[in-house]
Formats: structure tokens, C-alpha cells, sequence
């Protein structure tokens, strides 16, 4: 769908949405990433209230398989209900004839979302030294976010009896027999390695699925919102804090945690705030089991490239990348 | 042979020109890939200095770990590719079926693999596998 027709569609949304007679949309704008859905900035002026600041988030064309943005919808609002600082939402479009697929609008942060930034750029030295003990409180409140609410029924996760990695294991294995164009021996070892040293895994929780420095907002004075919550699903906790240990998001930088701190001080926080004690050996298999899937990753986006329907240097250049993940697994493996 | 520069030389000379010329006036995703562009560059400079020499130790390699060490080594690059990818294939399906979950033949292949892994990042991404302060 063009611009032009979009937002005259999100025009028409917005003034049932907000009960007025005339909306204006200002500056609506495609925010570059993800393939999978579509982010729009925009300015909405109705009726005489101050100009809001909204982003929208649509399926494009149709349901699509995998994502569901009234399922994000409803994970965001329980989230922000709880406590967990995320955008607010406002209005959800499940009728997918509106705009050709569902979506919904929420409020707008400014801020910023990339590492480089925040491990270089000197107005950061503050959110630097804070935010590893933030990000370690907040995911305590996210692990808290309670589950059982009827609204997020269709969130995947483990069956009864499972175990959450087993889910995992197999979803990232089914991916890699299926693009891998080569052999990974490594990644063979690693699917064995772990399949025999499931940790002991009893609690249950809300877990964000991509926790980690390019999805979380900030500014100077720290974390603003978490983002990108697609990935959400019902698992062991424990996975969120492995994933934020994976060596990629340290983006070149030596300290384990995101690249700004280091691991005691991220499971205290996490820990003072309610998240449960943190048994470091347990994290550890989760970030091998973060490496193992960021392996397979970097195969797909390669696979991606090579299948000739996205140009560009840096999907192809995403495949050299697989040696680094499989080099930290042969970090952690015994 | 092929005059001057190298294949080498020239990957250089186009690395320079991004680098120097072409990053400094550019801005947001753009600049970006092209710094992304640039490292690419130099991933093929260096596939070209050590990537056959990194296959026939991987051939090696692989025929030790494989039992396999007597067969002799295919002359042109791209057969020697095509015989590598068969070693791994066997060694992926062998370490899949649990033959190197424990023993010694499993401590060999946990061996090979880091050997293996160090020897693609020279090519991939040479600072990755270094130590670093406070590490």
C-alpha cells in the first residue's frame, strides 16, 4: 500500500478512534527495519488537543504467518499495566480490512536505540554506568508480568512437561537444516552439547525473546522503553538474561553485559528487584543456547542474500559473521 | 600472469577510495554500509592471501579426524572445495549421530572445531579471537 493511500485509510481509523470530527496526519514516515512488519512515524492532530507523537506497527498485507501485532498489542498493554517501561499503546486495528492487515498505534519515544552510540558518545557516559543495573530491574518486572491474564492466551510457549530450551532447540535446528547451504559441524556439536545439559527449569514467565541493547530506548540519563516484542512467549526467565550475555550485543566492547557492564552486577539488580535468585551456571547454558541461535541467524540472513531477494552488502556480510557465533560456542561448550 | 597491481593491490585501492573518500561525505545507514562495504573488501583481500592455504589444511584436518588421511588431495581449488564440503558433511552427520558427545574421538573433534574456527576468523575477522583487556 502507498503512503498516500495509508494514510488516508489511518485518517479515517483515527477519527472513530478518537471519537472527533477531523484528525490531521503530519510527517507520516516508513522508520526503516523489519521485514516482517512495517513501523510509521507520524503526528496526529485532532480536535483542538496538542499534536501527539505515534508510531504505528502493521502486519503488511493480510495476516501474516508468525507475528501478530494484536497479540504485541496485548503484551505491550499487560507489560505497561505492570510496570514495565514501554510505549504506551493506544488503539488496535484487528479488523485486517482497515489497512490491509492489522496494526496498532501507540505513543512515540524519542531516544535512541543504537550500541555504537551508547558505547561511544560522550552524552552517554551516565546511561553507560547506569543502565546495566536498569536493565536488570526491568527484566525483573517483565518475568512478572503476569501470564495467566485470558488477553495473552495465544502467546506461544512450552507445552506442559516440556522444556522451554527443547522448544527452542528444535526451532532453531528445524531452521538451519532448512537454509544452512553448508555443513556447520559446529553447529551439530553445540544442538548435542546442550540437548544433554538442559538445566533444572520450574519457573514460568512472560520472557521478551530479543532483550538486548538495540531494542531498548535510552537516553542520556538511561533506559527509557523496551522494544520489539515480537519474540515474546511464555518460558523460563532465565532465557532473557542469557540472551542479554550473548557476546554479539556487546558490539566489540569487552564488559559481558551489553557491552556496558558486567554479569553480577545485572543479576543483583535483577535480583533486589524480584526477579528470583540467578543461578549463573544456568544462565550460561541459555547464553550458549543465545549463541547457538544467533548462529543459525547469521546462516538464514546469509541464506537470505544469497536467495537473491534482498540486496544488500550488509545481509551478505551477516555470513561471515556465523564464525564469531560458533567461536563463542566453542567458548562455553566443555 | 596478470599485470599490475595484484588482484590484492586493486582490492586495496578500492578500500581506500570508500574509506577516505566516500565515508567522510556520506551520513546515517548509508555511511554505515559503507563501512560495511569496506570490511568486506578486506574479508576478500584476505580470503585471497590465506584461503588456500586454509583449505588444505582443513583437508588435512578433516583426514585425520576422519580416518581418512591416506586419500590424496584434489589438485584444482574448486574439486579440493567440493572434497572438503564431503569431509564435513560426514563429519556433521557423524557428530549428530553422538559420536563426539564423549571419549577421545569427541575431544579430537571439539580439537578440530576450535582449531577449525580460528583459522575462519583470520579470514572472517581477524581481531575476534584475540584477547582483549579484561577478558
Amino acid at each position: 500500500m502507498q503512503a498516500g493511500e495509508l494514510e488516508r485509510r489511518l485518517s479515517d481509523f483515527l477519527v472513530t478512534a478518537t471519537g472527533g470530527s477531523s484528525v490531521t496526519i503530519e510527517g507520516l514516515r516508513r522508520v526503516p527495519g523489519g521485514a516482517s512488519r512495517e513501523t510509521w512515524s507520524f503526528d496526529l492532530v485532532a480536535d483542538g488537543h496538542p499534536p501527539q507523537a505515534l508510531i504505528l506497527r502493521r502486519d503488511p498485507g493480510g495476516t501474516s504467518v508468525g507475528s501478530d501485532r494484536a497479540l504485541e498489542f496485548r503484551v505491550l498493554r499487560a507489560a505497561h499495566a505492570a510496570g514495565v517501561p514501554v510505549p504506551k499503546v493506544l488503539w488496535l486495528g484487528d479488523d485486517p480490512t482497515i489497512l490491509a492487515g492489522r496494526f496498532f498505534v501507540m505513543e512515540r519515544v524519542e531516544g535512541e536505540t543504537l550500541a555504537r552510540r551508547l558505547l561511544r558518545e560522550p552524552a552517554y557516559v551516565r546511561a553507560r554506568e547506569v543502565m546495566t543495573g536498569q536493565l536488570g530491574e526491568i527484566l525483573a518486572r517483565v518475568h512478572a508480568v503476569p501470564v495467566g491474564d485470558p488477553s495473552l492466551d495465544q502467546l506461544p510457549g512450552a507445552g506442559d512437561g516440556e522444556h522451554p530450551a527443547t522448544a527452542e532447540l528444535a526451532r532453531y535446528e528445524q531452521l538451519y537444516r532448512t537454509v544452512a547451504p553448508e555443513p556447520h559441524p559446529v553447529v551439530e556439536y553445540a544442538l548435542r552439547w546442550l540437548r544433554g545439559r538442559l538445566p533444572p527449569s520450574r519457573r514460568r514467565a512472560l520472557v521478551h525473546g530479543d532483550y538486548r541493547i538495540g531494542n531498548v530506548l535510552f537516553g542520556p540519563e538511561g533506559v527509557r522503553v523496551v522494544l520489539d516484542w515480537e519474540q515474546a512467549h511464555v518460558g523460563d526467565p532465565m532465557e532473557d538474561l542469557g540472551w542479554m550475555c550473548v557476546r554479539a550485543w556487546r558490539f566489540g566492547s569487552s564488559k559481558p553485559v551489553g557491552g556496558i557492564g558486567e554479569r553480577e552486577e545485572f543479576f543483583r539488580a535483577y535480583e533486589r528487584a524480584g526477579g528470583g535468585v540467578v543461578d549463573a551456571e544456568v544462565v550460561r547454558f541459555w547464553e550458549a543456547l543465545g549463541d547457538l541461535k544467533w548462529a543459525v541467524i547469521c546462516i538464514a540472513q546469509a541464506k537470505t542474500y544469497l536467495d537473491g531477494g534482498v540486496k544488500s552488502v550488509e545481509l551478505a556480510s551477516i555470513g561471515r559473521r556465523t564464525a564469531e557465533a560458533e567461536h563463542d560456542l566453542l567458548e562455553l561448550v566443555d | 600472469m596478470q599485470d599490475r597491481p595484484s588482484a590484492f593491490e586493486l582490492l586495496q585501492a578500492v578500500q581506500d577510495f570508500l574509506a577516505e573518500q566516500v565515508v567522510p561525505v556520506l551520513e546515517g545507514t548509508r555511511q554505515f554500509h559503507t563501512r560495511v562495504a569496506v570490511n568486506v573488501l578486506a574479508i576478500v583481500a584476505r580470503e585471497l592471501a590465506l584461503g588456500d592455504e586454509a583449505l588444505r589444511t582443513e583437508w588435512r584436518r578433516l583426514g585425520a579426524l576422519l580416518r581418512e588421511a591416506e586419500a590424496s588431495m584434489p589438485e584444482s581449488v574448486a574439486a579440493l572445495t567440493d572434497a572438503v564440503r564431503a569431509r564435513n558433511t560426514r563429519l556433521a552427520a557423524r557428530i549428530r549421530d553422538g559420536e563426539a558427545d564423549a571419549g577421545p574421538w569427541g575431544a579430537e573433534v571439539l580439537a578440530y572445531l576450535r582449531a577449525t574456527c580460528v583459522e575462519r576468523l583470520a579470514i572472517a575477522n581477524p581481531k575476534y579471537a584475540t584477547p582483549r583487556d579484561g577478558e
